[in-house]
């Protein structure tokens, strides 16, 4: 078996952290779960990848805290895409030798310590002047563009958060587990229109960690595998007053590029996990990256499409509206995708991530032992097959899409 | 480089002029940068491209737009003299000015560009 895989995955302290814990301590918690999980010793681990709004020095203090001595590091920030992105770059280390044991790893107590301490805003003299809302304003601003170009309606973003709590009632770890009807989304006091404070993410503390090498070697340890199939990261902008068009993100690009490498396209995906800061995120990243056609995002998630029982399993753990929102979500997203393939039994599981204001996107696509050996013949398939696979509707994910 | 992107734009905005900056192709650059040494000053007319109204708890609602200007640049703003929920995407707006925040430090701190609504045609 040629490629990358992930041999070990955990989470730590999500929801509430114990008092008197750091985001360094969340960190090293999850990291030292996700070593155990693996069956893999911190001596052992040769590379470190972190990146924290609380750690500005995030894969050093991974190290300090596990007594890692790493030959490669990177502490590389795209806010709440990073895990993603160091997932990609594991994968670059790993077969360039500049590692052979990749420790990816994130900690958070922005629900502790409170949001403002814990993702200082920098001044933009271009934006400061009126004092937008950051980030939920940004992405108001998205939503109200989405709405005026495609007729996508406050009740379909409504769809996207009952959704999401409707498979965080299947979930016992779940932080809002509360029934939640459309109505109550709707009626839920504005934070920035047409978004409400139900269509807005929690916040919450917490850490997750992977252990990724090479499958050769994941082969051999504790756990069965789960394959990296494909991943590619693309960023746009660093300011909302800078993002081309609202309506469309870098998730094309990613997405593209992700779906090309692993030789599938989005009708083999059987459980998306995109990153859901707000109701309008999903929607963007469904059109983005193929699910359904730009504009039709709306539709797409409305009457409970996405949620259980619905055509395509999204968020299966409640998602960042539901479950947990530990600040930069991303590695809450890839330990759900490991999830998903190994308990839930998916072969290809899709894991999306955002940073700040739409800026950065990175597409990762998971498999089974079976979706990683049928790889190459799926790619060679697709070679000969001009323009690709069609990106319609899905069709056959119903009888797969029940239960977690 | 003589003086900074903020400095050339802060002393247009004191003349009541909103200034961009124009690229080596001539194409319009906001959000002003370093690199492009030519600036204009816009006509003032644009185009809401997104608008939301931001409600602080315990604060006044306010409005956030990014507008279009008419010259192909677009920069974030508020619409001033207007209910912000007033305020539709695709409205035409016109260029207006606000005094900077009180308690911002600088005495000389420059007026800041805002829109006000277009009367509708016919209105």
């Amino acid at each position: 078996m040629t490629g990358i895989a992930i041999a070990g995955a955990a989470e730590a302290q999500v929801g509430q952290a114990l008092p008197g814990l750091s985001a360094s301590d969340v960190m090293a918690e999850a990291a030292r779960a996700a070593l155990a999980d693996a069956g893999v010793a911190p001596a052992d681990v040769d590379g470190v990848f972190a990146a924290s709004t609380q750690l500005p020095w995030a894969s050093v203090s991974l190290a300090e805290e596990l007594g890692i001595r790493p030959r490669y590091s990177d502490s590389t920030m795209l806010g709440g895409s990073s895990p993603m992105a160091h997932l990609d770059h594991a994968r670059a280390a790993i077969d360039a030798g500049l590692c052979d044991v990749a420790l990816i790893a994130y900690g958070s107590t922005q629900r502790s310590v409170g949001r403002a301490s814990a993702s200082v805003q920098e001044i933009d003299p271009w934006e400061a002047p009126y004092r937008p809302m950051l980030p939920v304003a940004a992405y108001a601003l998205a939503a109200s563009r989405h709405m005026h170009a495609f007729g996508t309606t406050p009740e379909q973003l409504a769809w996207v958060a009952v959704s999401a709590r409707r498979w965080a009632q299947g979930n016992p770890r779940a932080w809002s587990r509360d029934e939640l009807t459309i109505e109550d989304v709707l009626a839920a006091p504005r934070v920035c229109d047409p978004l409400g404070v139900r269509d807005c993410c929690l916040v919450t503390d917490g850490g997750g960690a992977l252990v990724v090498t090479s499958a050769e070697r994941a082969a051999a340890l504790r756990r069965r595998p789960v394959h990296l199939l494909g991943a590619a990261e693309a960023h746009s902008h660093r300011h909302i007053s800078a993002m081309a068009d609202l309506t469309t993100t870098a998730a094309v690009e990613s997405g593209r590029r992700a779906f090309a490498e692993a030789g599938l396209t989005p009708a083999d995906v059987q459980s998306a996990q995109l990153y859901d800061a707000f109701t309008i995120t999903p929607i963007l990243f469904l059109e983005d990256l193929g699910f359904c056609p730009k504009g039709e995002g709306g539709p797409f998630v409305a009457d409970g499409r996405i949620a259980p029982g619905g055509e395509l399993p999204v968020n299966t753990n409640g998602g960042g509206l539901s479950y947990a929102h530990p600040g930069m979500n991303g590695l809450v997203l890839l330990v759900e995708a490991v999830r998903e393939v190994r308990e839930a039994g998916r072969d290809v599981v899709l894991a999306h991530g955002n940073g700040g204001v739409l800026s950065t996107q990175c597409t990762v696509l998971l498999g089974s032992e079976a979706a990683a050996e049928e790889r190459p013949r799926a790619m060679r398939a697709r070679a000969r097959r001009p323009g690709g696979a069609p990106l319609a509707r899905r069709r056959s994910g119903a009888s797969r899409a029940a239960g977690r | 480089m003589e003086r900074s992107p903020v400095a050339v734009f802060a002393e247009h905005c004191r003349r009541r002029e909103l200034a961009y900056q124009v690229d080596e192709a001539g194409r319009p650059v906001f959000r002003p940068r370093v690199g492009p040494a030519t600036w204009r000053v816009s006509a003032g007319h644009g185009t809401v491209y997104a608008a939301t109204v931001m409600r602080p708890r315990g604060g006044e609602p306010r409005s956030l737009v990014l507008v279009d200007l008419d010259e192909g640049f677009r920069m974030m703003s508020r619409v001033v003299g207007a209910e912000p929920d007033a305020v539709r995407v695709g409205a035409r707006v016109t260029l207006d000015w606000a005094d900077p925040e009180a308690g911002a430090d600088a005495e000389d701190a420059a007026p800041v560009p805002v829109f006000r609504l277009q009367p509708e045609a016919g209105a």
